[in-house]
């Protein structure tokens, strides 16, 4: 299945901004986090689609899945 | 800080000095120390722009002492744009430079008989307060300008632009930085005005020859002021993030959740986010030989500003805040950074607050003024406002007055006074804090965004009504006491995942005061200012019905989540039952 990727802040270094991937079905979020190598501390906020979801979230066909690390402002 | 000075502005004869020691306000510093004048000393039924109503200026509890952070100054009045209570809060150099200075307030009252224009200056040996008409519509830049060739550079000021002059609801009270820029503004409110109502344009600050403020125990301050700095450093937002990025960090993770409102508050996402991002925005500073990271005030180790250069290189403004951003670019459908900047550089020029003005933007584009996305028609539209045309007096009356002079009916407003970077039907935590906060719509009040949104101090779903009350009522509690400690509200994204954190900054305030505060005493005070101010605003005609938000947010379901606002009104009422 087809899944885009959007990493935000310092998770971008050495990665990339926007990435659309291929990954098997049944596929969830903390698998995507291992083979992009980013620890799960460092992705403190998970977007899929929009909605806040955790490493255990499973990804469907056509999801957008936004990762930031620990951010803030105001 | 054992005195009050008190300015006279209506006195037989000209402007009275009259410094005074505390009294009843001993203990109160920030926004408590205002709050507690203006809610004891000012009629509520006053006009704001009449002799009844005070501008009180006042450094937070820790300001003047080596506390990190210490820096934020409060000012406090009836406000024009809400007809309620107001603490405006600014950074800058100000609040630690009028606390070594001795002063916890400067109170300006009364109004002046005729139409001079005043200039105040302050040093270790009094205040001079002279008339200079000269300064007359100075912009704040070539205002400092003028101030540090009369004075020198060792200076802090707190001035008025043009706007301010011309008493608009949209004007704001600038503060200088560490360079002497006027780039960190009391914005919100129109405090601004009131300043202008009382005839003075600028409070010139010179600390030459005093010290740092002595605390009661220098052992136990200097071991808290390590821990407290140890926990700043320690956690990811204030230790990494926002040092990096800035504030407007948060343009691409409120526009990822749905919550960044877009063409005036139509949408909850904006297809131009990445680029007028804080990522996109900290590269451009770099690449053009800015600065990512800056301090507004010594002290400051989170260091969230930056400073923004244009195409040439050459300095333009300081590097626009994520509130900023947001007014004049996605709320208005622009993706121009240097327009934004240039937005950003005038709005500190002219003396406005950048939320109202570019939320009145958003207003007045959707009355068909001028279109969205259009850069150009709003940079227009801002020298509208500081040349006070017809057109920019109305736009300086702020979003609600634009929008029942131009007939619309999406203003998205509470108690007057516009709504900042987070759409309340997909934040709804924040929404109930735009609702009940005494100060209008206002997201510092109670961030509940950093729970919503952020995961810090816990998680609450920002899509649905569960929880945000509790939420956004501890948050206003702790809000309002940390204003009054002359903190930067930053440091809450410590102390509220961090324990140790938390204690070291009651131990900071209990060194220095040699009294024994505890997390119970830091309730206390932030429910007393609450309480002080909600009853000045009942005082002043407030009911539970401006506790609301628009009807719209009710009716019209936003998308991508297409979520409304369903907080329930009986709900609303209880924020403050405590």
């Amino acid at each position: 299945m087809n899944i885009t990727i959007n990493l935000f802040a310092t998770l971008r270094k050495d990665r990339f901004d926007s990435a659309r991937q291929e990954y098997p079905s049944g596929t969830n979020v903390r698998h995507v986090l291992s083979i992009l190598l980013i620890p799960e501390s460092e992705a403190a906020i998970i977007f899929v689609n929009g909605r806040h979801a955790e490493p255990d979230s499973e990804l469907r066909d056509g999801d957008a899945l936004s990762i930031f690390p620990p951010i803030g402002g105001g | 800080m054992d005195k009050i000075l008190r300015i006279d502005m209506g006195a037989d004869g000209g402007p009275k000095i009259n410094v005074t020691d505390l009294g009843g306000y001993a203990g109160f510093g920030g926004r408590a120390m205002t709050t507690a004048i203006v809610s004891r000393e000012v009629p509520p039924l006053c006009h704001p722009l009449g002799a009844e109503n005070k501008l009180v200026i006042a450094p937070g509890m820790l300001s003047g002492t080596i506390a990190a952070m210490s820096g934020r100054l409060s000012i406090g009045c009836k406000s024009p744009l809400t007809g309620g209570i107001k603490e405006s809060n600014s950074g800058g150099q100000a609040a630690q430079v009028l606390g070594r200075l001795g002063y916890a307030a400067i109170v300006l009252e009364g109004k002046p008989k005729s139409e001079d224009l005043y200039k105040v200056f302050i040093n270790k040996e009094g205040v001079k307060i002279v008339v200079d008409n000269g300064l007359k519509m100075l912009p704040n830049y070539d205002l400092v300008d003028k101030m540090k060739a009369e004075f020198g550079d060792k200076i802090s000021c707190i001035s008025i632009g043009p706007a301010g002059e011309m008493k608009m609801n949209v004007a704001s009270i600038a503060c200088t930085d560490i360079e002497l820029r006027p780039t960190r503004h009391a914005g919100r409110g129109g405090v601004g005005a009131v300043m202008g109502s009382k005839g003075v344009k600028v409070i010139v600050l010179d600390d030459t020859g005093v010290s740092m403020r002595p605390p009661k125990d220098v052992e136990k301050f200097r071991d808290a002021n390590k821990r407290f700095v140890d926990g700043l450093m320690k956690h990811p937002v204030t230790g990494q993030a926002l040092p990096a990025y800035g504030t407007n960090v948060l343009t691409n993770i409120l526009s990822e959740a749905g919550g960044y409102p877009t063409y005036n508050f139509k949408q909850g996402r904006f297809t131009g986010a990445s680029k007028i991002s804080g990522e996109t925005l900290a590269e451009l500073e770099t690449k053009r030989g800015g600065m990512p990271t800056h301090g507004c005030h010594r002290g400051c180790v989170i260091r969230c500003s930056g400073v923004f250069n244009d195409k040439d290189g050459h300095y333009l403004t300081k590097q626009p805040e994520y509130e900023t951003v947001w007014a004049h670019g996605g709320n208005c459908g622009i993706d121009d950074m240097d327009a934004i900047a240039q937005l950003d550089f005038m709005d500190d020029n002219f003396g406005v607050d950048t939320i109202e003005m570019g939320a009145t933007i958003g207003v007045a584009m959707d009355a068909g003024i001028a279109k969205f996305g259009d850069a150009q028609a709003a940079i227009n539209l801002v020298k509208e406002v500081g040349k006070g045309s017809d057109l920019g007096r109305i736009l300086g009356g702020g979003a609600a007055v634009t929008g029942k002079i131009f007939g619309v009916e999406r203003v998205p407003v509470v108690k007057g006074q516009a709504m900042p970077a987070y759409d309340p039907r997909a934040v709804k935590g924040v929404g109930v804090t735009y609702a009940t906060s005494p100060m209008g719509a206002d997201h510092t009040a109670g961030y509940a965004v950093a729970t919503n949104i952020l995961k810090v101090g816990g998680y609450v779903d920002p899509l649905t009504a569960e929880g945000q009350i509790e939420l956004s009522r501890n948050l206003q509690i702790a809000t309002a006491a940390v204003d009054s400690t002359g903190m930067c509200i930053f440091i809450a994204f410590a102390i509220l995942d961090q324990a140790d954190t938390f204690q070291a900054l009651l131990d900071l305030i209990s060194a220095f005061y040699g009294i024994n505060l505890t997390g119970d005493g830091v309730v206390e005070l932030g429910k007393k200012v609450l309480s002080m101010e909600r009853d000045f605003n009942a005082r002043a005609g407030f009911t539970a019905q401006q506790d609301r938000l628009p009807r719209y947010f009710t009716n019209e379901f936003l998308p991508p989540h297409n979520v409304n606002f369903d907080v329930k009104d009986e709900d609303l009422d209880k924020v403050f039952n405590w």
